[in-house]
């Protein structure tokens, strides 16, 4: 009886490893009860599952399978009679385009690269800040810090627009007095000062969303370590690479990657404040301009599929960059 | 989605005329039982007018149908989109559309539009206005019927033009209004924004040299022609490119819409202005609300679109509204018999006085009272006979997108190189070898 609690535990992790252990196991002798057992927990297993698997395919499967379907054909919605199947011919006029596809995806590399790696900043700031207040105001810390990621996006794009607006803003008025800054000042119509904005609109709204991410990961920093680490003479610093960060090394990658994943889809800022104006165009105002604005639709899912696909790198560099094992939740070394 | 907004002036007897249309429905739907079919009229955002006339056709249809109103998005563009998609789903709800005329053949040439029985044609467009009904017809074809029509105007300041010397009796260049905002250090207003007041503006400037952004605007896509580098596109740049580089149009031009230019023009800098006829109903609302100075309102005046040659008219731009019936509405009958009552010519003047949007009807401008409340209608009547549409082609929207991509921000635009970079980004959009 005392092997018995090990043997789904060890099932579960041979189904999970190289379909070859599959053969092994019921070679291994056991008798029909267990794997009878484990086929019927398979089975609960689908039925609990299986309904939210299949609408999960159908929502999200599906439109991938037809945007891909869609991107092969030449197809305008309003000429329904022209439509005619391309091949890849609608990938080649995008990947060729240096004046408005790559420079859409650098613009959209550069939102990325710069917001993610100011939020990180400045979210670990709010994160020690939120992790050493006092008890009494921690509370009302947190709520006060995440007050701009609860704003709608569009909301808060549209706040930032009519701050800097030439006409409407205030910025210029009262920033007059900064060099640089004065009341003929048009943010909006150079890329310099437009893609600034739109990064700071988006800083401002989502480093809360990592601080509280990386809070988490400060609070799961056992005490012992640090406290041993101070015993063994380490200072600030040397506590922060060798001992802090590492362990925190599952809570920043989660939090990079959720960021970079959603800065790579930057849309609504764009949209509200220049709609792609100065250069600003980013790959999916390009995508939602070509599909809904033009209405071609096959060249506008070929941009869809290829923003898809740039996602999806992003995952896949996130996860082997960081060596994290996200199925267990866990830093391999870190082993909590 | 309903868009039931009433105006202040008619509001309450049209309320009462509704509260007493609702209980006529209900009690005859007690007595007999008959359905009354009821008609859907996507409508553009307006001041509440639509939505007054679809309740004043129901009433005269005396039951034959009723009409219900649905609210579009707040920009021509995003109205196409929706329009187009929902036809292109052979959604059965359009039974009536509000649409912008740049539009209709991209709507049309695919058959989304069902087609104007002969004699609702003739009878609807009997004494309209020259330049609305070429905006209403398609391969020779009327696909749609003139419900108002929209021009811009040039609106100047008194003061401005008496300092200058102007006689604005007659007709006037760009290169004067220019000179003249340089010499009095002066803004103008004009549309800078990314947009598509953008094509608009170059628009008019090409057609008042008398020629057309398109060389054969029935062409299929890959054939389509455009000729901006020729005299007429250069020199429209040219104009475009002074007001630009000389800062004329204030340091916000880039995000200037037609409402921020009215917004300038109303600033003490203001000197001249090319709009459509709605800053004259707002500048009053705003000198009666204490908003800008009453002294403002005496101070404008009101006189035809520039010309680029003093030998050539101008071609004020050409906007407004057309009625269409979907292809797959299950009440096209009815829908034209509902179309008919809500053109009549009173209906088109009273839209005017109350919503500020101008008739594409000639009889409609015959109203004594209008001189009341818009003295300029008659230069508006004129400038509509002389309006020149956009480039009516399926392949507007790319054409527009791509002039806006070019032409703007109006400081960068170069006489010698956008025309020519212009032509040639369109022809590659439209053959499909480039992106927009």
């Amino acid at each position: 009886m005392t092997t018995a609690p090990e043997t789904p535990r060890r099932q579960k992790r041979e189904a999970a490893g190289s379909s070859a252990a599959r053969p092994a196991s019921r070679k291994n002798g056991n008798g029909g009860k267990r794997t009878n057992r484990a086929k019927s927990e398979a089975r609960l297993g689908w039925l609990i599952a299986g309904p939210a698997f299949f609408i999960m395919l159908a929502v999200t499967a599906y439109p991938i399978a037809q945007a891909i379907y869609d991107s092969l054909f030449s197809f305008r919605l309003t000429a329904p009679d022209e439509r005619s199947f391309v091949f890849l011919q609608n990938y080649m006029t995008i990947l060729s385009d240096t004046e408005v596809f790559w420079r859409a995806l650098l613009v959209t590399l550069l939102v990325t690269v710069v917001t993610v790696a100011v939020e990180l900043v400045l979210g670990f700031g709010l994160a020690l800040v939120m992790h050493k207040a006092l008890k009494r105001i921690r509370g009302a810390l947190r709520t006060a810090i995440l007050v701009p990621y609860g704003i709608i996006t569009v909301v808060s794009a549209f706040a930032w627009y009519y701050m800097f607006d030439i006409n409407s803003g205030f910025v210029n008025g009262w920033f007059g007095w900064v060099p640089g800054i004065d009341s003929d000042l048009d943010w909006f119509a150079n890329f310099g000062t437009a893609i600034t904005i739109i990064m700071a609109s988006e800083i401002w709204k989502t480093t809360p969303f990592i601080a509280l991410l990386l809070l988490a990961g400060l609070a799961q920093v056992p005490d012992e370590l640090v406290e041993a680490s101070k015993v063994d003479g380490a200072r600030w610093r040397q506590q922060m690479t060798r001992v802090i960060l590492p362990n925190m090394k599952a809570a920043i990658m989660v939090a990079v990657l959720f960021r970079a994943l959603d800065a790579f889809r930057i849309f609504d800022n764009v949209f509200i404040m220049t709609n792609g104006a100065a250069g600003t165009e980013v790959l999916s105002l390009l995508a939602y301009r070509t599909s809904i604005g033009r209405l071609e639709i096959g060249l506008g899912s070929a941009v869809s599929v290829i923003l898809f696909i740039c996602v999806l790198l992003i995952c896949v560099i996130a996860i082997k960059g960081f060596k994290v094992d996200l199925a267990s939740g866990t830093d391999s070394k870190g082993g909590k | 989605m309903g868009g039931s907004q009433g105006t202040p002036r008619r509001g309450r007897p049209a309320r009462a005329a509704g509260a007493a249309l609702a209980a006529a429905i209900l009690l005859s739907g007690c007595s007999d039982g008959e359905d009354v079919p009821v008609l859907t009229w996507y409508i553009n955002p307006d001041d509440g007018g639509q939505a007054n006339l679809a309740q004043l056709c129901t009433e005269e249809s005396e039951g034959a149908y009723e009409i219900q109103t649905s609210l579009l998005p707040a920009d021509a563009p995003s109205q196409r989109e929706q329009l187009a998609r929902r036809l292109a789903a052979n959604d059965d709800s359009l039974d009536i559309m509000s649409l912008d005329p740049p539009f209709i053949p991209e709507l049309a040439e695919p058959g989304f539009l069902a087609p104007v029985p002969e004699d609702v044609g003739e009878r609807t467009t009997e004494d309209t206005l020259e330049g609305a009904l070429a905006g209403a017809m398609w391969d020779d074809e009327l696909v749609a019927v003139p419900f108002w029509a929209n021009t811009q105007l040039l609106w100047y300041r008194e003061s401005v033009v008496e300092e200058a010397g102007l006689d604005m009796d007659e007709p006037v260049t760009w290169d004067q209004v220019i000179e003249t905002a340089l010499e009095q250090d002066k803004l103008l207003g004009v549309q800078g924004t990314r947009a598509e007041s953008m094509t608009v503006w170059l628009n008019a400037l090409v057609e008042s040299q008398d020629q057309s952004i398109l060389e054969n605007p029935e062409a299929p896509a890959a054939e389509l022609e455009t000729n901006l580098d020729t005299e007429p596109g250069v020199r429209a740049s040219e104009i475009i490119s002074e007001i630009g580089s000389e800062g004329l149009a204030g340091p916000g031009v880039a995000s200037m819409d037609e409402n921020q230019s009215m917004l300038l023009f109303q600033r003490d800098e203001g000197s001249f202005m090319v709009n459509w006829p709605f800053v004259w109903a707002a500048t009053k609302a705003a000198a009666d609300e204490g908003a800008v100075d009453e002294e403002l309102v005496d101070d404008i005046g009101w006189a035809q679109y520039p010309r680029v040659d003093e030998d050539t008219p101008s071609a004020p731009p050409l906007g407004g509204i057309n009625l269409a019936v979907g292809a797959d509405s299950e009440n096209q009958e009815l829908a034209f018999e509902a179309i008919e009552c809500i053109v009549q010519p009173e209906n088109q003047t009273e839209y005017f006085i109350t919503n500020g949007n101008p008739p594409s009807s000639e009889a409609a401008y015959d109203d004594p009272t209008l001189e009341d409340e818009y003295p300029m209608a008659d230069a508006i009547r004129e400038a509509l006979e002389n309006a020149a549409p956009r480039p009516q082609t399926p392949f507007y929207n790319e054409i527009s997108i791509a002039i806006q991509q070019e032409y703007t921000p109006i400081a960068g635009v170069s006489a010698e190189r956008t025309p020519t970079q212009t032509d040639s980004f369109i022809v590659e959009v439209l053959r499909g070898e480039r992106l927009l």
